[in-house]
């Protein structure tokens, strides 16, 4: 299934400001009844995370810390059953997860009395519980299972539907009597960069010759083709040859080039 | 030009500026005019003749201290350092020079010539002296005969060329003088080698010191460049010097009559700096030629005694003259000494042979001819803390660099030898002359680039040690005898300890051996019918005498092969008529085609080796002997038998185009057959294998596995082979194509004009302007330029002014400047520096116009290079290794001959230096058969194929090859694959034990496989084996024989077996550790991932049969749990509820998603885990928001509100979905986590049935021992709660200890393991 262009632009020109709650997204399906929710979320959090590109820094600086923190701190003082941090986080417009983030590493500091390290922050993001302050994990965890576009769950999601596709597409492959080498084969043989398959005898669709294909678990807009086709595509033009499929998670299939 | 240089010596300007100034010049990149100093823009004329200025500036300067031995680069003194001699070639250069700059002013040339014919009258006594005075008033088209007369044998000399057409050009007095004939002997002297010097020499001893003079000032005159600067400094002293009452021209003590110089040269004019070299008709076994920028140590000792005497002569003379009459007798008395000490040096090592002038006065002081330990004594020791004029001499290294480094000089090697030979320079430094030297530079320069800063050995030195520090990247790559002479140079170490350090480095990092490859056997081209039966030829008759044809050239062949060597022997005398009864009968049958193929065919096989067969062809007369060797310790013993035997004779660089060894059998039968149809088809001949080989693609593409290794060694290796053959047939190409044009002399101008105006009409043979264009275009110049080099060097003296080769010419200087030297993924450094040293090399040889380098503006004749380097470009793969190189460029040996020499003339001082016999290298896996037997073996296959069709021996090897590689690789995917899944899982035991120090384990766990790699080689041998007769039998004609069959598979087993097992026996050990590594790189980046170890792949489940795959995804399921906690944890709406209905089938959906295992990846089955045991705490403290389809009864007993609570449904669901459906344990024990527990503490009514029930489920579901729960009970009631959930919490213990306790003793060991690994599992 295609998406045109057109619609697209609707429906990220309906997102513009929006925070990333199910509340949202709820809206968002209201408007659009037409796209299956996995479409919608996928186009939504791809434009969130635009913005949140470009307004990550603004929330970084020690002085914005050191504002939500103590507002974190105030807000669990008066009601601690109070979602504090994620409505603090709507109310300045970042990801709920990465607000949670923001004030663990804080809370961390001050009570490590050193810059804790990245790998026990995840962990702690991942599994609330080892959070060693009750108020803080509860709040957290409230921020990260809310948030629709950023944090461990999303996360997970986002892995799990690359996977799911991965197998489909190879599903589809032997369906079609396709001889291909998988990227972990491809890994062994020492490839440095992969595409999740090279087909050994390449197949013309379209009129376009497919030489691998590359399963994305994302949605292809403009932005993120190109940025793909920066990162990973020309490398592997570059090892392979020739022309590609490139196609995103949710069916769509756009070739190019 | 002066100018520069003075601005820049007296630190006006920086050496940078002087850069940037120089490449804003015509051809040059276009530049930053912005930068250009101020004081430099005014001169910007002079661009072009900056770099020869500058390099005649070096040699002139330098001169005082190189001239007294051998191998003086290109460059005459000045006439500060009058008494320098120069070599004829050199003077030649000279001329060169004047011609190429004669736009110059000619100011001094009326003063200098007056002063010259000054001297004439006294001079002219001996024989030659009628020369000089013909030579005054004759027309220039009167040289060549006067050259004949004064040597008759003398070849076709490039001398006159320059002269004459400077001549031409310019009706100078002094131009005609530098037409001198007599300089022709000299010259010939020195390309003849000793013999002709001495005698040459002794011939015209006088007036030759004095016609050289007069050539000198003539040239001088003949303002240039460099002249220009000169000139004005040097007026004065040329006045000082030539009163000839203080200067007793027949006096052969103070002018002494040298074998290849003038002795009195003051006024020597710059030289030019190309010296171009004869194109020799000699054979080339007879004496070892010499070449214009040395003079051979080999050659007689008289000459070399005199030219350094000369020298020393002169200087002391002249000083004396300059400073002070007290001073002059010192010197007197000195050279007195000096005369005797050289006689006794005479007797004592003047070779048998050369009986000296008794007249001839010899005042050799310092001879650097490294032959001659006797005077090292004499040797100088240069000292750093002696410097003078430091920061002027780090400024000229500096520019000097940078011109080398800028392709701005016309052949690097040559200038890098000029280096040496100022490191390697044995200077006069007694302590007068040191204080002589120094008043004299005090006094007699006003100007900063007049002065003497090469004075002393030790600026010498540190000027050299300086532009090799720059040059390093190049010095490095060379070849390791050389970087081993460097390393040890006491002087660098004392000079520089950095760059000491760094070469000492390089020497030992060097991996670049060259050695001589084995000479080839005669052997002769076989019969292929397809181009040789009879139906081949129109009759009978040619068919039988073309037979009889190949028998004659074959036993011409061997009659010369076995005669060639002998005194007296003479091709033309022996074999003369012979050829051409042979050719008459061709002819007569028009079988010339036939000929010329065999010939042609003969002639690769002969002469291909990297050594041509040559030199050492036949020297060795217990050959047989050696062959017994083997070819890898034969080359060694040549190696050794060469430092032993070879005499060190130092040619210079840039040596003459020759024909070594066979090429000059071939050579002579062309110009002994002399047959017009014979050559034509023998060029037809080599333009198309030419432009075969140069069309061969050699590399394939990229090589996508393993195998890149052994197939890039193939890869070099046929491409030597190519493009050896290429250069052997381009050479010979070029010799027939040339070969009506040659003539003795250059042609006067006007000869020349109508001869350019005629050739300009007719086309190539070749075109390789178009190949040499293409192969730009293509990136494959590393193929193409080397033979057209050859082929270029052969060109007549007309060729190159012709408008095609001009435009070749052009483009190739275009390559050359464009060719900077650097690593740089275009082209590989040592492809660059074959090119470079190539071209730098034809820019010398002697039919190429001087002009060319320096004047010729390089227009931009196209040079297109494509940015995009496509994989398969030639030369962006390193091709070029040392041994290829020193093979086509083999006067880059000169270098290391000069070191040598260094170390041997120094070697009575410093106790010399010890060499070390190399040990051998250990003997491979694979074992050897003896090497008698292994050599008769191969014996026995080359005869096999010689009377099979080619077509046999190709299928072979390309058999031999293929299955070879198969090999290698099906051992990687075998052998290599199995052993490090071994050390898979020995490594993942070991990491666990210890994770300290991963590169020891690493290094135990592959020491551990080397043995079993063993076996590869033997597996190795056994697919070889059975492949191997497979493709030959499918690959050969249906029809071969089974003996041929048989052999053929045998060779082809063989072939493959020793490709295949060489390759890995040498790199087994290393593929292994590439392979463990890699694998135990990518098992530490996954930390997170368990490794799958047994457990987990007993847990691993498949779908349940006749599962049709069709359950949702768990990315959705873990979507829609996602929302259900969403609306749990909050914030939701006042009405937000849940249906219970729903979440009871989305557990069931749940239930098919984890049983269906297509989709299922381990991330989002932890996902899911995780998930659903919030899901679970939640429910348990009754925070889902459900809407009941059956509300609980509000006023039903406990038992029944339990019955009916919908929760406990869910919660059910739930743990059988945990029991049944995981296919990895549950971290249920999160439930009992702070956070979870947490929730329960904040209800207000809280229902501890609820988690009651959970608790016995989870026991009852086998997810959770009594104990377990127990212990996570106790550990809670520790944390700080509310006082009355503390109390309601041990009161849930204790009921559910009581419940519990009678059931306990009730797991299977089994379910033990499960509970504590998933224990674990939740922990991490």
């Amino acid at each position: 299934m295609k998406l045109s262009k057109a619609q697209y632009d609707e429906i990220a020109q309906f997102l513009g400001h929006v925070q990333p709650t199910r509340q949202s997204l709820r809206k968002l399906k209201e408007k659009f009844p037409s796209q299956s929710q996995s479409t919608l979320l996928s186009i939504f959090s791809q434009e969130y995370q635009k913005q949140i590109k470009r307004t990550h820094a603004k929330h970084h600086t020690a002085e914005a810390v050191e504002t939500y923190y103590q507002r974190y701190l105030n807000g669990v003082m008066k009601n601690a059953a109070a979602p504090v941090l994620l409505e603090l986080a709507n109310e300045v417009d970042f990801a709920p997860s990465l607000m949670a983030r923001i004030v663990l590493e804080r809370f961390l500091q001050e009570r490590e009395q050193a810059i804790p390290s990245k790998t026990l922050i995840n962990s702690m993001l991942r599994d609330p519980s080892q959070i060693p302050d009750g108020v803080l994990a509860n709040q957290v965890y409230q921020c990260t299972v809310n948030d629709c576009c950023y944090g461990p769950l999303v996360d997970c999601i986002k892995h799990a539907i690359g996977h799911e596709h991965e197998v489909l597409l190879r599903e589809m492959l032997l369906e079609k009597n396709l001889s291909f080498i998988a990227e972990d084969q491809l890994r062994a043989k020492g490839y440095d960069k992969t595409p999740d398959f090279i087909l050994e005898v390449p197949v013309a669709v379209e009129g376009h010759i497919i030489h691998w294909i590359e399963s994305k678990a994302s949605f292809g807009d403009e932005s993120s083709h190109q940025a793909y086709l920066q990162d990973q595509f020309w490398s592997y033009w570059n090892r392979t040859g020739v022309t590609r499929v490139f196609l995103c998670g949710y069916q769509k299939v756009i070739h190019s080039l | 030009m002066a100018a520069v240089l003075e601005l820049l010596l007296r630190e006006e300007v920086a050496v940078g500026a002087v850069l940037r100034w120089l490449r804003q010049g015509p051809g040059h990149r276009p530049a930053e005019e912005n930068h250009i100093h101020d004081k430099l823009v005014s001169l910007s004329l002079l661009q072009k003749d900056f770099v020869p200025f500058l390099l005649n500036f070096l040699r002139e300067q330098t001169s005082q201290i190189l001239t007294n031995g051998p191998s003086t680069p290109a460059k005459t003194p000045n006439s500060k350092a009058h008494g320098s001699q120069r070599t004829g070639s050199e003077r030649r250069a000279g001329h060169a020079t004047s011609s190429r700059v004669q736009l110059f002013s000619q100011r001094t040339s009326v003063t200098s010539c007056t002063t010259d014919t000054s001297f004439s009258p006294a001079a002219a006594s001996s024989g030659s002296s009628s020369f000089s005075g013909s030579n005054l008033s004759s027309p220039c088209s009167d040289f060549p005969s006067m050259a004949s007369s004064s040597s008759p044998s003398f070849g076709y000399s490039p001398v006159l060329n320059h002269s004459e057409r400077r001549s031409s050009q310019k009706a100078s007095l002094g131009s005609f003088l530098t037409a001198t004939p007599e300089a022709l002997p000299v010259r010939r002297g020195r390309r003849k080698g000793g013999s002709a010097v001495s005698a040459s020499g002794r011939q015209v001893p006088r007036d030759m010191g004095r016609s050289l003079a007069e050539e000198e000032d003539g040239k001088n005159d003949s303002p240039s460049w460099s002249g220009g600067r000169r000139k004005r400094s040097e007026v004065p002293l040329v006045s000082a010097r030539s009163p000839p009452s203080q200067l007793n021209l027949n006096n052969l003590e103070e002018f002494p009559p040298m074998g290849a110089a003038s002795g009195w040269t003051n006024k020597s004019k710059p030289s030019r700096r190309i010296n171009p070299t004869p194109v020799s008709a000699e054979r080339p076994l007879s004496k070892p030629k010499t070449c214009f920028t040395s003079t051979p140590v080999s050659q007689s000792p008289t000459a070399r005694f005199s030219s350094g005497s000369s020298l020393e002569a002169f200087s002391t003379v002249q000083e004396g003259n300059l400073t002070s009459a007290i001073s002059s007798s010192l010197q007197e008395e000195r050279e007195m000494l000096k005369k005797e000490r050289c006689k006794l040096l005479h007797q004592a090592s003047s070779p048998a042979g050369i009986s000296l002038d008794p007249g001839t006065p010899t005042k050799p002081s310092y001879t650097r001819s490294a032959s001659l330990p006797a005077e090292s004594h004499l040797v100088t020791c240069a000292d750093p803390a002696k410097i003078s004029c430091k920061k002027q001499l780090e400024c000229l290294a500096q520019l000097y660099s940078s011109c080398i480094a800028e392709n701005l000089v016309p052949n690097i090697f040559l200038e890098l030898f000029f280096v040496l030979q100022l490191l390697t320079s044995k200077g006069t430094s007694t302590a007068e002359e040191e204080e002589e030297s120094d008043l004299e530079v005090n006094e007699g320069s006003k100007n900063a680039s007049g002065r003497q800063h090469f004075r002393s050995v030790h600026n010498c030195v540190y000027f050299a040690v300086q532009v090799l520090d720059y040059q390093y990247e190049i010095i490095s790559h060379l070849e390791k005898g050389t970087l081993k002479f460097l390393a040890e140079n006491e002087r660098i170490a004392s000079f520089s300890p950095t760059l000491h350090e760094r070469l000492k480095q390089a020497y030992e990092s060097s991996t670049a051996k060259v050695s001589l490859l084995l000479p080839c056997s005669v052997q002769s081209v076989s019969f292929q019918p397809e181009t040789d039966n009879r139906s081949n030829f129109p009759s009978d008759r040619a068919f039988h005498i073309f037979k009889k044809q190949r028998d004659i050239f074959y036993e011409l062949l061997r009659e010369w092969e076995d005669n060639h060597e002998k005194t007296g022997w003479d091709f033309e005398r022996v074999l003369g008529n012979k050829i051409r009864a042979m050719m008459a009968h061709l002819s007569a049958t028009c079988n010339h085609s036939h000929f010329a193929r065999l010939f042609q065919k003969q002639l690769i096989q002969m002469c291909k080796g990297p050594v041509g067969g040559g030199a050492s062809w036949g020297d060795t007369p217990d050959q047989d002997v050696l062959n017994m060797l083997g070819p890898d310790n034969l080359s060694r013993l040549k190696r050794l038998q060469e430092r032993f035997v070879v005499p060190q004779s130092i040619r210079g660089p840039c040596p003459p185009p020759s024909f070594p060894g066979c090429q000059q059998f071939f050579r002579d039968f062309i110009l002994s057959a002399g047959s017009y149809q014979f050559n034509q088809h023998l060029v037809d001949s080599l333009c198309l294998k030419i432009l075969e080989l140069d069309g061969l693609t050699l590399v394939e593409h990229e090589h996508s596995d393993g195998e890149a290794d052994m197939d890039e060694q193939d890869e070099k290796k046929r491409f030597t082979v190519v493009l050896l053959s290429l250069r052997l047939l381009a050479k010979f190409l070029g010799f027939l194509v040339f070969l009506p044009y040659r003539t003795v002399e250059q042609p006067t101008r006007d000869l020349q004009d109508s001869a350019v105006a005629l050739r300009n009409q007719t086309l190539p043979v070749l075109d390789v302007l178009k190949l040499l264009r293409r192969s730009i275009r293509d990136h494959r110049s590393i193929l193409t330029v080397p033979w057209i080099v050859e082929f270029l060097s052969l060109a007549d003296h007309i060729a190159p002014f012709l408008d095609y080769y001009r435009k070749v010419f052009c483009l190739l200087l275009q390559v050359y400047r464009l060719m900077v030297l650097s690593e740089d993924k275009e082209m590989s450094f040592l492809n660059k520096l074959l090119i470079l040293a190539v071209l730098g090399w034809l820019f010398q040889v002697p039919s190429v116009p001087e002009e060319l380098f320096f004047a010729t503006d390089v227009r931009q004749e196209g040079v297109m290079v494509d940015t995009v380097t496509s994989a398969q470009a030639l030369d962006s793969v390193p091709l070029v290794d040392q041994q290829l190189l020193y093979t086509c460029c083999p006067y880059l040996g000169e270098l290391r001959k000069l070191l040598a020499s260094f170390v041997a003339g120094s070697g009575a001082k410093n106790g010399g230096f010890i060499r070390k016999i190399t040990p051998t290298a250990a003997e491979s896996l694979a074992p050897k058969a003896s090497v008698t037997q292994r050599k008769l073996q191969v014996e026995l296959e080359q005869a096999f194929f010689h009377n099979q069709p080619p077509s046999l021996r190709r299928t072979v090897e390309f058999v031999a090859e293929r299955v070879g590689s198969n090999c290698v690789k099906h051992i990687k995917a075998t052998l290599v694959a199995e052993l490090v899944q071994r050390a898979e899982v020995m490594l993942q035991d070991k990491v666990k034990e210890e994770d300290a120090n991963h590169d020891k384990l690493l290094e135990e766990v592959c020491a551990h496989l080397y043995e079993e790699g063993a076996q590869a080689l033997i597996k190795g041998r056994e697919f070889c084996k059975k492949k191997g007769p497979e493709a030959v039998r499918v690959l050969l004609p249906e029809e071969t024989s089974a003996a041929v069959l048989s052999s053929a598979e045998d060779i082809a087993v063989e072939l493959a077996t020793e490709k295949a097992c060489g390759w890995l026996s040498a790199n087994i050990a290393a593929l292994i550790k590439r392979e463990v590594k890699a694998t135990f790189n990518r098992m530490l980046k996954v930390p997170g991932l368990p490794l799958p170890s047994e457990e987990a792949l007993e847990l691993r489940r498949d779908c349940p049969p006749g599962c049709q795959h069709r359950a949702p995804f768990p990315s959705q399921i873990i979507n829609e749990i996602k929302d259900v906690l969403c609306v749990a944890v909050g914030p939701r709406d006042e009405d937000e509820v849940i249906d219970h209905d729903w979440l009871e089938s989305l557990l069931g959906r749940l239930s098919q998603t984890l049983r269906c295992r297509k989709f299922m990846c381990p991330t989002s089955e932890q996902q899911l885990a995780k998930c659903t045991v919030e899901l679970a705490s939640l429910l348990v403290s009754d925070r889902v928001p459900l809407s009941a389809g059956i509300k609980p009864p509000e006023k039903s007993s406990e038992r029944l509100r339990v019955k009916n609570n919908p929760t406990y449904g869910l919660l059910k669901l739930l743990l059988s979905v945990w029991k049944e459906d995981f296919g990895m344990p549950v971290p249920v024990q999160l439930m009992f986590s702070r956070k979870n527990i947490g929730y329960l503490s904040e209800v207000k009514q809280r229902e501890w049935d609820l988690f009651l029930f959970m608790l016995h489920g989870l026991v009852e579901h086998d997810l959770m021992r009594t104990s377990e729960i127990e212990s996570c009970l106790r550990s809670l009631g520790e944390l700080p709660w509310p006082s009355d959930f503390l109390k309601e919490l041990e009161m849930l213990s204790r009921v559910f200890t009581s419940e519990h306790h009678r059931e306990e003793p009730r797991t299977n060991p089994r379910e033990l393991t499960r509970q504590s690994l998933g224990t674990v599992t939740a922990q991490s």
